[in-house]
């Protein structure tokens, strides 16, 4: 471990503290919201953020203690390719296997069937 | 496009993903690297059931922009939805008509409304011409739909000419 300038050392915890934060939020959500559909926005939102705060911390850390470090955008850009696509699945899954859903969720479709696997 | 590159935007993609996985930049470096965005394009190409060319790059190099201003104000909008004890979500499952056409441009459009706020794409209609979605937190539905068509899908309409 390397000593860090003041204003990097509060830098870097800020950031990490910020992604730890969001990620505790997202945590939070999964277990307070109603039901599977609700459940389903709170890892697939806030732990973009809670990431994205520990790379930029990764970045500023690696950038001023050894040379300037950029590989770590590449998570980033997994995690955009990779959390919408298994958001999906997961409520495609939800959808098709009828789970409860909270009684206020308004049904807005004109028709359900559109969207169904059953024939 | 031309034969040499048959999809430029792939071989930038893979130049700068190079790049990245090196985590340093010297000549010898780029060379390999552009040797490496030229072959693998021309070996992949055939592959490729659904081409989608950019008309627009820097309209999507803004879009990419609005899309990061967005995830973070999703991030902090969720986050104020799961802290504040007392907010009762109103949660709905919205039918979203589809003007664009081609699988590349609804994939973008469905990732981008998954990204976004209090939203998340379930499915997509047999006929393929609608999205279903699920929004957290909805008063109005119509007022969600028509800002979800002005804000992302007119700009992918100009981004990929659909």
């Amino acid at each position: 471990m390397v000593e860090l300038h003041g204003w990097a050392d509060w830098l870097v915890s800020s950031l990490l503290i910020i992604g730890a934060l969001f990620a505790l939020i997202g945590s939070v959500g999964l277990a307070r919201l109603p039901d599977f559909m609700a459940r389903l926005h709170a890892p697939t939102k806030s732990t973009t953020l809670g990431v994205g705060g520990v790379i930029l911390g990764s970045i500023v850390y690696f950038s001023v203690t050894a040379s300037f470090s950029w590989h770590e955008l590449l998570i980033t850009i997994f995690l955009f390719l990779t959390a919408p696509i298994s958001a999906h699945l997961l409520a495609k899954a939800g959808l098709h296997l009828e789970l409860r859903r909270v009684e206020n969720t308004r049904d807005l479709r004109a028709q359900p069937k559109q969207y169904s696997d059953k024939d | 496009m031309n034969k040499l590159l048959p999809a430029p935007f792939l071989s930038l993609f893979l130049l700068v993903f190079w790049l990245l996985l090196q985590n340093t930049v010297s000549a010898g470096l780029i060379v390999l690297g552009i040797i490496l965005a030229i072959l693998i394009p021309l070996y992949t190409n055939r592959g490729r059931d659904f081409p989608a060319t950019i008309h627009k790059p820097f309209k999507a190099i803004e879009y990419f922009i609005l899309l990061m201003v967005d995830i973070l104000i999703s991030n902090l909008n969720i986050a104020a939805i799961i802290l504040l004890p007392s907010r009762r979500i109103k949660p709905a499952l919205i039918e979203y008509p589809l003007d664009i056409v081609g699988e590349v441009p609804i994939t973008v459009l469905a990732s981008t409304i998954s990204l976004t706020p209090g939203t998340i794409t379930a499915e997509i209609r047999r006929d393929g011409r609608a999205l279903m979605i699920h929004a957290l937190n909805v008063d109005d539905h119509e007022k969600l739909i028509a800002s979800i068509k002005q804000r992302y899908e007119m700009r992918l309409k100009e981004i990929f000419k659909c």
